[in-house]
């Protein structure tokens, strides 16, 4: 089985400019995706269909109308457009909408423990003929049994593809390698493993490679990183490496250092390892974080690291984004 | 001390409740059919006659036959098949198996306090009022988070259009059964229709996460309303409180833990929540099972004393 890169730049990326993509910026992103070679560009607000809101942030731009824009795009180098959902978040009306606007691949998030309440969607996906992908989030908390397992459920599910997913960026290479040796052994041959990392302890790229050498097919990245927390796996670092490595990408290196430049400077942004998006891998917080506890910590006077310490501690999943201002008013209060 | 039932009983006719309690039925086994059994056998207004569900295996109906309560694994028609008819029933199921059996309990005349997102039925919060439960053959609890969040959205509009509301409810992955797991759109859909219906919001928005940390999490709530910024602080925060005391009437460990918050702005006020549950059935961290069982027999009271007046048959 090839390997294929999908990139979220147009999607995690979306955390990192507070959602305020524009058509013509994902236009951009994705035309230069596909002249560089990659397949999969994911779109939408970070936090998936349906997120624009109080809670994760209002997007600048209608969904349906982005999605619109990058599968206009992508047409002429066959980029097909990926969008994902998040159960609980966003509902089978919001993806039945996407696949609407022209995404064709549907990728259903849930918390690497909870995959069942994301069954129907799954099914919801097979049957209007996208390619379908179980996204287990926070794969961290899972040890690689629990993983398989979950992943298991999805497959069963109609998952084509089933992803261990990095969301606080809290993995070491050894913890992806159990977890994704796990996940291949238990699925059967025709479900691909998938692996989407984040930055925060500077392994985005290192442990990108360690799940392709564990029989992974499918690797997330981003354009210069462009993602929650530290960012994603910079999707021309890991085909520069993969090149080196001499596992086929299809992306052309020179092509896409082209392309990751360009993205970061009309986005405007260039991930870092900074003192709180560390803490984030540190204590296994979600990248999607970052930028809420910084307003928080601003706001209340509260140090942002403490924040987000304290989020740790607490055993706050991705989703519960509304609990950064909560702990924020109790750590103010108890100075 | 006496409860007002017992003094009702002894001097017929001036009860403030039901002279005798409304003999009813859960049909529905599982987290919610089991902690509402809980607390109907300590309610005096009400008798439970039946706990029917498929599952024989089941915990609940292990704890019901503990309880001395007549069981049936044979659902709803165990319920319809009983010789002598219960006044009205608490359908515990899902929302797909409350569908199929609505139409079945209508043509045996009973009604039904529904404690699945179905919603066919209008939806009730107690804290803001009851609908007309003499005319309707089926009152919708909405959902758990509907139940946490939908007082507080009804108070803040009592003194300000609320243009948009947008709720998260947090619950411990165990207190979440398989109904809900099934469901979970309609859990979002049914909650934010009650966050307009009932809450009063012009438009609204609900998001369900489900956390695995163990020892697990009690269910947190967190409500934000859209407001006009020359709308009265005080008055909102006046009547967020006022609010937070009368869910503590039927829900005792409905706590408000922070807000109301203001934005820089005016244009947003927050409100966190906490729901402690009373450990009836699963331990304290499943404060979602309390506050929609809670909610249910407090309507289940109210609908027993128009089942008394009617001579039976509600």
């Amino acid at each position: 089985m090839s390997l294929s890169i999908l990139d979220v730049t147009a999607r995690d990326g979306s955390h990192t400019v507070r959602h305020s993509f524009t058509p013509s910026q994902v236009e951009v992103i994705v035309t230069r995706l596909g002249e560089a070679g990659v397949k999969i560009a994911e779109i939408g607000h970070g936090e998936g269909l349906g997120a624009s809101s109080i809670t994760y942030g209002i997007s600048a731009t209608r969904e349906e109308d982005l999605i619109a824009a990058g599968v206009e795009a992508g047409r002429p180098f066959g980029v097909r457009i990926a969008v994902v959902v998040l159960p609980g978040i966003g509902t089978g009306k919001d993806l039945a909408r996407a696949v609407d606007a022209g995404a064709s691949v549907a990728r259903v998030s849930t918390l690497c423990t909870e995959a069942d309440v994301g069954v129907q969607h799954i099914e919801q996906a097979r049957e209007l003929g996208c390619l379908t992908v179980g996204f287990l989030m926070m794969a961290h908390l899972a040890p690689p049994e629990k993983l398989a397992e979950q992943a298991l459920v999805q497959a069963a599910a109609g998952a084509e593809i089933v992803y261990c997913t990095d969301s606080a960026g809290a993995l070491t290479m050894e913890d992806v390698a159990a977890r994704i040796a796990r996940m291949r052994e238990v699925l059967p041959a025709d479900v691909q493993v998938g692996f989407h990392g984040h930055n925060n302890l500077g392994l985005a790229v290192a442990n990108s490679i360690t799940a392709v050498r564990g029989g992974a097919t499918f690797i997330d990245t981003a354009l210069s990183g462009i993602g929650a927390g530290s960012g994603n796996t910079a999707t021309e670092v890991f085909a520069a490496v993969c090149d080196r490595m001499e596992i086929p990408t299809g992306v052309d290196v020179t092509s896409v250092a082209a392309a990751a430049e360009e993205v970061a400077e009309i986005v405007d942004r260039r991930p870092t390892i900074d003192r709180a998006s560390l803490m984030l891998g540190w204590a296994g917080v979600p990248s999607t974080f970052l930028l809420h506890s910084q307003r928080a910590a601003e706001r209340y006077e509260v140090e942002q690291d403490q924040l987000l310490l304290e989020l740790g501690r607490r055993k706050i999943v991705a989703g519960q984004e509304d609990m950064i201002i909560d702990v924020a008013i109790d750590l103010a209060a108890r100075r | 001390m006496p409860t007002r039932s017992r003094i009702g009983k002894s001097r017929s006719g001036v009860a403030e409740m039901a002279a005798e309690p409304a003999r009813v039925a859960i049909v529905g086994t599982g987290n919610i059919g089991t902690d509402l059994m809980e607390k109907i056998l300590r309610s005096d207004g009400l008798e439970l006659a039946m706990f029917a569900g498929i599952d024989p295996n089941s915990a609940g109906i292990a704890r019901a036959i503990e309880h001395g309560v007549d069981v049936s694994t044979e659902g709803i028609d165990g319920v319809l098949a009983m010789t002598r008819p219960v006044d009205f029933v608490f359908e515990a199921t899902s929302a797909s198996v409350h569908r199929a059996n609505a139409g079945r309990y209508a043509d045996a005349g009973l009604k039904v306090i529904d404690l699945t997102p179905a919603k066919l039925g209008p939806s009730v919060v107690p804290a803001l009022g009851m609908p007309d439960l003499e005319a309707v053959p089926n009152v919708n609890m909405i959902t758990c988070g509907g139940q946490a969040t939908v007082p507080m959205v009804g108070a803040v509009s009592s003194v300000t259009p609320v243009h948009y509301a947008e709720i998260v409810s947090a619950i411990s992955s165990l207190s979440a059964g398989p109904g809900t797991r099934q469901n979970i759109d309609e859990f979002t859909v049914t909650t934010a229709g009650a966050l307009e219906s009932v809450g009063g919001a012009e438009s609204g928005k609900a998001i369900i996460i489900l956390n695995p940390a163990d020892p697990p999490v009690l269910m947190r709530n967190t409500v934000h309303c859209t407001i006009d910024p020359s709308a009265d602080h005080d008055l909102i925060e006046a009547a967020v409180h006022k609010m937070a005391a009368t869910v503590q009437g039927y829900v005792p460990g409905y706590r408000l833990v922070a807000g109301p918050e203001f934005d820089e702005r005016g244009e947003t006020v927050s409100i966190f929540l906490e729901v402690t549950g009373s450990a009836d059935f699963l331990p304290d961290y499943a404060g979602n099972l309390d506050i929609m069982t809670a909610a249910a027999v407090a309507v289940g009271e109210q609908l027993a004393v128009f089942a008394q007046s009617a001579g039976g048959h509600a």
